[in-house]
């Protein structure tokens, strides 16, 4: 085989590695792309075969009427709202018991760590009944409380933030304390800072797992009122099943914030889906 | 510490642990404690609570209907596992090269991971409409009629199948990532001096090195896939004529549809128990792969 040979069939190589690439974002994107075409279809225009790739006369039709007639946006500031309460009070409670597990010392504290770890196990199948009747006994039923304050409580995000909690060095701890601070102090200006990265991650983890949560919604809530997103979508489907166009409009709505929090901190996606794998 | 009293340490536990802790009690343990409970009793949230034995799990035993669930909870894993390892698998390889829009192809493969379920399913329900879905068009130019995919006893849990794979390899693909990142390049560089092949590369030092991470990723998919619903849920509800109602979908229509506790908790337990000894045999493999 001569050089030229040989340059021939690294190009040749080189093309079918990036036709691979591109086959395979070709899958991953199609739907996504024929989700974005519907939306933009007048409704009749659903039923064509051959179908149309990109709508003859496109329409912002869907949008407004999946806005106005239903109420899309009502589903999505309730689901902003539910997934920032949620993010911060898991966060906030999730980092306290934490610095408790991981730098305070006091009875009981491994044997009570391994409680919170073997819970870690159970499927949330099982917690969702007996959750379901706590929060109809509370008078919660169709609330923002029932959406939020039960997910607040992650024993997974406990578990995530002491194991980042216990790698902050003890001379910063003990040269804070020996200036007078007391625990508080120590929490807030020596070990938040040094785990800013590990919140980032669990921030992002908590906030797509409530946005994108639906088992537990569909459970509590029973009113337009508070649906969120992914069963506010259910509910469209329920009603308008076989209008496509408008379907796809609210699945549209759903998926652009995401998606945006997404181009913005992809790490920390990453880091924080890789890292619920751990927790099993 | 300096001066820290006892005293001390209680008020300070009582900031930092309690509001967890209690929030931990209620929405947790106690839970899991007493949907043990309700496992062993008729309730069905109105009536009385008769305490009943083992006659939920005796009854789950001899129902059709529960097996039948997990028959098709086994389906879908046999069918999705394979999918999601070999295609993550393919394509971390391919994407762990240097290579031009890197970042744009990995972010792209990993777009379905951060859409909700309900969406996915909603799109994929549109993709696989039988007279005016994409699916079967893309068939009808390769000139084969497409089956009625969702609407189809026979084809309805594999189209669940294939949509659940598409949603999930950039997930699987993201953890091979990492592990194929944990291979020292030194195996590579000894490879080429010995002038051995890319298959040969992949087949004496890539596998093998993965071992752990495809373990590990074959218990994660595992783990997830019994507890599959939100697709099931939206595509199919578990039709049709039954043929993908897995064991969440069951769980979920006899807690909330029938309200049966007992009866759907018991079946949460079988659930747990299930998962409870995947994660056994995880664990044991990985305490044998540390020595």
């Amino acid at each position: 085989m001569n050089e030229q040979q040989l340059k021939r069939r690294n190009l040749i190589k080189k093309i079918l590695f990036y036709l691979v690439l591109i086959g395979g974002a070709f899958i991953m994107l199609v739907p996504f792309l024929w989700m974005l075409s519907t939306s933009f279809k007048p409704s009749g225009a659903t039923m064509v075969f051959p179908p149309e790739f990109i709508p003859e006369n496109p329409t912002t039709e869907n949008y407004k009427e999946v806005t106005e007639v239903f109420p899309m946006m009502r589903f999505l500031w309730n689901s902003i709202f539910v997934a920032v309460l949620t993010t911060i009070g898991q966060i906030i409670l999730s980092a306290m018991a934490a610095y408790a597990f991981a730098r305070m010392h006091f009875k009981g504290r491994d044997k009570l760590f391994l409680l919170y770890l073997a819970t870690m196990m159970v499927p949330t199948q099982v917690t969702m009944i007996p959750q379901f009747i706590l929060i109809k006994e509370f008078g919660w039923l169709d609330s923002y409380q029932a959406l939020i304050i039960p997910t607040m409580f992650g024993v997974f995000g406990t578990f995530l933030m002491r194991q980042a909690m216990l790698s902050v060095p003890r001379e910063l701890e003990e040269a804070a304390f020996m200036d007078g601070a007391n625990h508080f102090k120590v929490f807030l200006n020596v070990c938040l800072p040094a785990v800013k990265p590990t919140i980032a991650t669990l921030a992002i983890f908590t906030f797509m797992q409530s946005w994108n949560n639906f088992l537990w919604p569909l459970i509590v809530v029973n009113s337009n009122d508070k649906a969120t997103l992914p069963l506010g979508l259910s509910l469209l489907e329920g009603r308008w099943g076989t209008d496509w166009s408008l379907m796809m409009a609210g699945v549209v709505i759903s998926i652009v914030p995401i998606l945006a929090v997404y181009l913005f901190a992809q790490k920390y996606f990453i880091q924080g889906m890789t890292m619920s794998g751990m927790k099993e | 510490m300096v001066g820290m009293t006892k005293k001390n340490t209680i008020f300070w536990l009582c900031i930092f642990l309690l509001p967890n802790l209690l929030g931990f009690l209620i929405f947790i343990a106690i839970p899991i404690a007493s949907s043990l409970v309700v496992s062993f009793t008729d309730w069905d949230l109105v009536g009385s609570i008769n305490f009943t034995g083992l006659d939920n799990y005796i009854r789950l035993m001899g129902d059709s209907e529960f097996w039948i669930a997990l028959r098709n909870t086994f389906f879908f894993i046999l069918g999705y596992i394979p999918l999601v390892m070999i295609f993550g698998l393919l394509c971390a390889l391919l994407l762990n090269k240097k290579m031009k829009f890197r970042a744009f192809f990995r972010a792209t493969y990993f777009l379905p991971v951060i859409t909700s379920w309900v969406a996915v399913s909603l799109v994929w329900k549109w993709l696989y409409n039988p007279n005016f879905g994409l699916i079967n068009y893309f068939l009808s130019l390769i000139g084969i009629t497409g089956p009625e995919w969702l609407n189809d006893p026979n084809t309805a849990m594999i189209g669940i199948i294939l949509t659940s794979a598409w949603k999930d390899i950039g997930f699987v693909m993201v953890l091979f990532l990492g592990g194929l990142q944990n291979i020292s390049p030194t195996y590579y560089e000894a490879a080429s001096i010995d002038g051995a092949s890319k298959i040969r590369e992949l087949w004496s030092i890539t596998i093998p090195l993965l071992a752990p991470t495809t373990f590990f990723v074959t218990i994660i998919s595992l783990i997830n896939s019994f507890q599959v619903f939100d697709q099931v849920m939206i595509m199919t509800e578990g039709g049709p004529g039954g043929s993908t109602t897995v064991l969440v979908q069951n769980i979920y229509n006899y807690a909330f549809r029938y309200y049966e506790m007992g009866y759907a908790s018991a079946m949460s337990w079988i659930l747990f128990l299930i998962i409870f000894i995947v994660t056994l045999v995880q664990m044991k493999f990985q305490s044998k792969g540390v020595n």
